[in-house]
């Protein structure tokens, strides 16, 4: 989908006036893990509603990039710059500020390969956890805006269920409801259809594609090539920790130039 | 009355019975002592638990080795010699410091000595018992709650304590229920708790078989009353998990 359209469909208040300041900006990302490099410098932007999808085989470095840029994984160097404010890092890497980092995760939303919902907590607990405890929303309205928010993901009928007693699929739409909540600027996707039963994939699916055409600023890692083809508006292919090729999905999927990317397209269709 | 005299436990009775010349509030007396000390001790035990499994779980070295050697020699020895060597090195320790800021002997109550002395040892079980139960919570739980932007102490509070409660549970239960009849071993020191309100009747009437199966009877009433308590509470803390007997995984 070329990004014209995309940008057509975006809503056009706030986010076209901030259209020229990067979402997301990385640049020239180092992390190691002991003498394991597993980035060895990479830089990339997503501007306010950009679909970026990051595929590339497991060990190449795409999940690591992603919790980089929330400092689940602190970086070993480089920048992480958030909608203009680049986040504070010591000489080795750890967060500076401890306070801005938290600030910023609550802009930043992940949704995790394994879910990750608070397993004490029903559905609609789960919502309404950071948006009441961390953000400090009166609760009535963090309810009433997390139960919408459960209807748009289908999970009407589910607000007082806990977590284990439902399907994959069902957690993960759950889960993509929690990021909601946080109206976040950005929403970070590691893998999220990677540990679902073949049959639950679409139903996630649907959720994510809704959310990019609603001009959502995502980032989006995945291996699921024909679904990156369709809702990205730029595809990164990393390989052993670099960028090997990025452009338009058009371009990356339809005419790889680099002879790794034609194999792994192979390999994973 | 009847029925009891018929049974040939009149005597036992009056012996039991409430008001003088009987010498159950005596016994009753003691009973509460016991549970003042075990509730004390294993509040006591939980917080020190609780800071010593996340200090072995996430504390720097120095504090991890201490902690170690901690657990390991409260552990080690034998609950009556800690008790013995607690209560008296303690009791000494105060009345040296008492004596140099120039003040006389201090009276320690038998109940805040009896509440320190087993929840120290209380403390290096519930350690353990709490360090097992954060290590069973899944970490992307905790994951998710620093990726949201929770602080630390709001992870902890909100995330990491209520998903261990689900795997702590027995343990602490088991604690409890130690702490309740490690309060016996105070009677030692000369404690006034069940055991030695106990003893004291008994060799004052000669009727031992009476007395000690009437505590025995006591104990048993608390162990099945807590039974009762945390069948509730681990129902509380495992609403998020599914039984294993429902099949379902």
């Amino acid at each position: 989908m070329p990004s014209a359209a995309l940008a057509d469909q975006a809503p056009p208040t706030a986010q076209a006036t901030a259209t020229q300041r990067a979402a997301v900006q990385v640049e020239d990302l180092h992390k190691s893990f002991g003498n394991l490099e597993v980035l060895k410098g990479v830089s990339l932007t997503a501007k306010q509603g950009d679909v970026v999808a990051i595929i590339g085989g497991s060990g190449s470095g795409k999940s690591t990039m992603l919790r980089c840029i929330n400092f689940l994984e602190t970086p070993s160097a480089g920048k992480i710059i958030i909608d203009g404010e680049e986040i504070e890092m010591r000489a080795d890497g750890s967060p500076a500020n401890r306070r801005q980092i938290e600030r910023i995760r609550t802009r930043l939303a992940m949704v995790f390969q394994s879910f990750n919902l608070w397993s004490h907590r029903t559905l609609l607990e789960n919502v309404i956890e950071v948006p009441v405890h961390v953000l400090k929303q009166p609760r009535a309205e963090a309810i009433a805006k997390a139960r919408k928010l459960l209807v748009r993901v289908g999970l009407a009928d589910k607000e007082e269920a806990f977590p284990a007693f439902l399907s994959g699929g069902q957690q993960q739409r759950a889960a993509i409801a929690r990021a909601l909540a946080v109206d976040p600027g950005v929403m970070l996707f590691d893998e999220p259809t990677s540990a679902l039963d073949p049959e639950l994939v679409g139903e996630v699916l649907t959720v994510i594609r809704d959310l990019a055409a609603e001009g959502r600023t995502m980032l989006l890692v995945t291996h699921e090539m024909r679904f990156a083809r369709e809702v990205a508006d730029h595809v990164v292919y990393l390989y052993q920790g670099r960028i090997e090729e990025q452009g338009p999905p058009a371009e990356v999927f339809g005419n790889p130039k680099s002879e790794r990317l034609q194999q792994f397209l192979k390999s994973v269709s | 009355m009847i029925i009891l005299e018929w049974l040939g436990l009149a005597e036992s009775a009056a012996l039991l019975s409430l008001s003088a010349p009987g010498w159950g509030s005596n016994l009753l007396r003691g009973l509460a002592n016991s549970l003042q000390i075990a509730f004390g001790a294993f509040g006591m035990g939980l917080i020190i638990g609780l800071f010593g499994a996340y200090g072995k779980l996430y504390g720097g070295p120095v504090l991890r080795d201490l902690l170690a050697i901690y657990t390991t020699v409260i552990r080690a020895v034998p609950e009556l010699v800690l008790i013995l060597i607690l209560y008296y090195v303690g009791t000494d320790l105060i009345n040296k410091a008492a004596a140099l800021m120039g003040y006389g002997r201090v009276e320690i109550s038998g109940v805040v000595a009896g509440i320190w002395v087993l929840g120290i040892v209380q403390g290096a079980y519930a350690t353990e018992v709490l360090r097992g139960a954060i290590l069973a919570v899944p970490p992307g739980q905790i994951e998710a709650a620093r990726a949201y932007g929770m602080p630390a102490l709001m992870t902890m509070r909100r995330v990491t304590i209520p998903a261990m409660m689900a795997f702590a549970t027995p343990g602490l239960a088991n604690l409890w229920l130690i702490a309740t009849k490690d309060t016996a071993l105070l009677a030692v020191v000369g404690f006034n708790e069940l055991t030695l309100e106990t003893k004291q009747a008994a060799s004052s009437t000669r009727a031992y078989f009476t007395f000690f199966l009437a505590a025995g009877g006591l104990y048993l009433m608390v162990t099945l009353c807590s039974g009762a308590v945390f069948a509730r509470i681990e129902k509380w803390a495992r609403r998020g998990q599914p039984s294993l007997r429902e099949g379902r995984s």
